[in-house]
């Protein structure tokens, strides 16, 4: 399978590198941020996909083909961030601690687009993968999509390169992320959607993380300068928008689920808007969210979550103590 | 602070410390009530606190410190306190230290009447648990919930629902 046949430029690397002190903070939210994200690290292998497979094999068809290209779509934008998106935030950081949280970001990206592959490899045969993989790339609105935002990566704007970062973060998954919250909502795939909440979380931080840096690199401008930034970032997020709904309608009109997807793209693109620091954008009574979806965000117990062999997005990872010689006095 | 406390000539140095604090935003006219927000260098909450303009309909309005170096927070009026979640999806940690700070001290948490918190629905059962734990912990009502900053609908819902959530409240 040929590699996403965009041409690239190369990316800007940092220019000097002084040994990172964790001790001497510039600002506090490098840490808490790193906490966050370094406490909530997670691997595919954790949550029993398998147990989808009898769900999987009473699925339609239909159903397959929608969930591998929602599933490629997603892998293909978290590849971005991975190699390309976090990476080229880097040289813009405005302290070392900043350029840590995104190594971490970048390598969690990694991990969430591997994910997807051990989903499908679990799931799905070695022909199903690739027809879904071949149809990412002959897709018009997901090739500019990337085509997009790598643009940007690329450019010399840094304070660009977080917008773009940001509205891939918190909005452009969503149209994906849509599918497995839905299905779960209908007691489908449940396991696969776990890791889809894991990734929600992941990319909430990053996300938040993104705009807040975003916000204090532009409190340092002219009033001018950040106005024309809100411009540009309404105008990106509106030519987004546009071709998010193509790619919606691309597909999910064989499914009936159209109108319900671009209410969560309009909530989901006032929360982008949000983490940048922006007013929202889109009304509340174009931002109805289905209730089901909404509620399948959140991991209950009406899933079969296997405590002994299964983790999910709930699981709890066992705390070590350490032992003293009192514990082994019998 | 009763008003005996307040004739004593040489008041001892602690009392000094834990008199009322002033409003970030002072209420125009009689204050019908307060709100107590936190808000962290992201500054979510303080934008949607300064959208509301509660100080218009009479709401004083006080921000909990978000460094330990500044003087402390003393509230001693009916409020209600708005809160963001932390944690990134840890319910343990939603609460932040702060705000923690701020209601261990008996004499603030005395006059707490509600609470309101934000959150994101990407954090899952996280979602706003700061404002379940202190609901829980204050045995107060948790009044409302809403994304990030909000939006003109929360700002809208907020404003009017505090004055009327005061007007319900015992008169002072």
């Amino acid at each position: 399978m040929p590699p996403i046949s965009i041409p690239r430029k190369p990316l800007k690397l940092i220019d000097r590198v002084s040994a990172i002190n964790w001790n001497r903070l510039e600002d506090e939210k490098d840490l808490e941020v790193w906490d966050r994200l370094t406490g909530n690290f997670w691997l595919p292998e954790k949550v029993p996909v398998s147990n989808d497979i009898p769900s999987w094999q009473q699925m339609s068809e239909e159903e397959h083909t929608l969930t591998m290209r929602v599933f490629t779509g997603l892998t293909l934008l978290d590849t971005i961030q991975g190699t390309v998106g976090a990476v080229s935030l880097i040289p813009d950081a405005l302290t070392p601690h900043e350029e840590a949280v995104y190594t971490n970001i970048a390598f969690m990206e990694s991990v969430h687009a591997k994910s997807y592959s051990s989903i499908f490899s679990t799931l799905c045969s070695t022909e199903q993968i690739d027809a879904a993989f071949d149809w990412s790339e002959q897709n018009e609105f997901l090739q500019k999509k990337a085509e997009i935002v790598l643009d940007y990566y690329e450019g010399d704007n840094p304070y660009k390169r977080k917008v773009a970062s940001t509205l891939l973060e918190s909005f452009l998954f969503y149209s994906g992320f849509y599918l497995p919250m839905y299905f779960s909502a209908h007691a489908k795939l449940t396991n696969t959607a776990d890791v889809i909440r894991l990734i929600i979380r992941d990319e909430a931080v990053h996300g938040y993380y993104i705009g807040y840096k975003y916000q204090k690199g532009i409190a340092q401008l002219t009033d001018a300068e950040r106005a024309d930034l809100q411009d540009y970032t309404y105008d990106l997020l509106n030519e987004l928008y546009d071709n998010e709904v193509g790619y919606t309608e691309s597909l999910y009109s064989g499914v009936g689920l159209v109108e319900d997807v671009e209410k969560f793209l309009h909530y989901n693109a006032n929360k982008a808007l949000m983490n940048l620091g922006y007013p929202a954008l889109f009304p509340a009574e174009i931002c109805d969210v289905n209730p089901a979806i909404l509620a399948a965000l959140s991991p209950n117990a009406d899933e079969n979550h296997d405590f002994f062999s299964g983790s999910g997005s709930s699981y709890v990872m066992g705390k070590a103590e350490e032992t003293d010689d009192d514990d082994w006095d019998f | 602070m009763t008003p005996n406390d307040a004739a004593v000539a040489v008041a001892p140095a602690d009392h000094a410390e834990s008199a009322a604090s002033t409003p970030e935003f002072a209420a125009t006219g009689a204050p019908i009530g307060a709100l107590v927000y936190f808000s962290s260098a992201s500054e979510n909450t303080a934008r949607f606190v300064a959208g509301c303009r509660f100080q218009d309909e009479g709401i004083n309005v006080y921000r909990v410190p978000l460094k330990a170096s500044e003087p402390a927070l003393n509230v001693r009026e009916p409020y209600v306190i708005m809160v963001p979640t932390y944690g990134g999806g840890v319910i343990k940690k939603a609460v932040p230290i702060q705000v923690k700070r701020f209601l261990n001290d008996p004499e603030n948490r005395a006059w707490i009447r509600g609470v309101i918190a934000s959150g994101n629905t990407n954090f899952g059962e996280a979602y706003c648990a700061a404002g379940d734990i202190i609901s829980a912990k204050c045995h107060v009502p948790f009044l409302y919930k809403f994304e990030l900053m909000g939006t003109p609908e929360d700002t809208a819902a907020v404003k009017n629902g505090l004055v009327q959530f005061f007007g319900t409240l015992e008169p002072r």
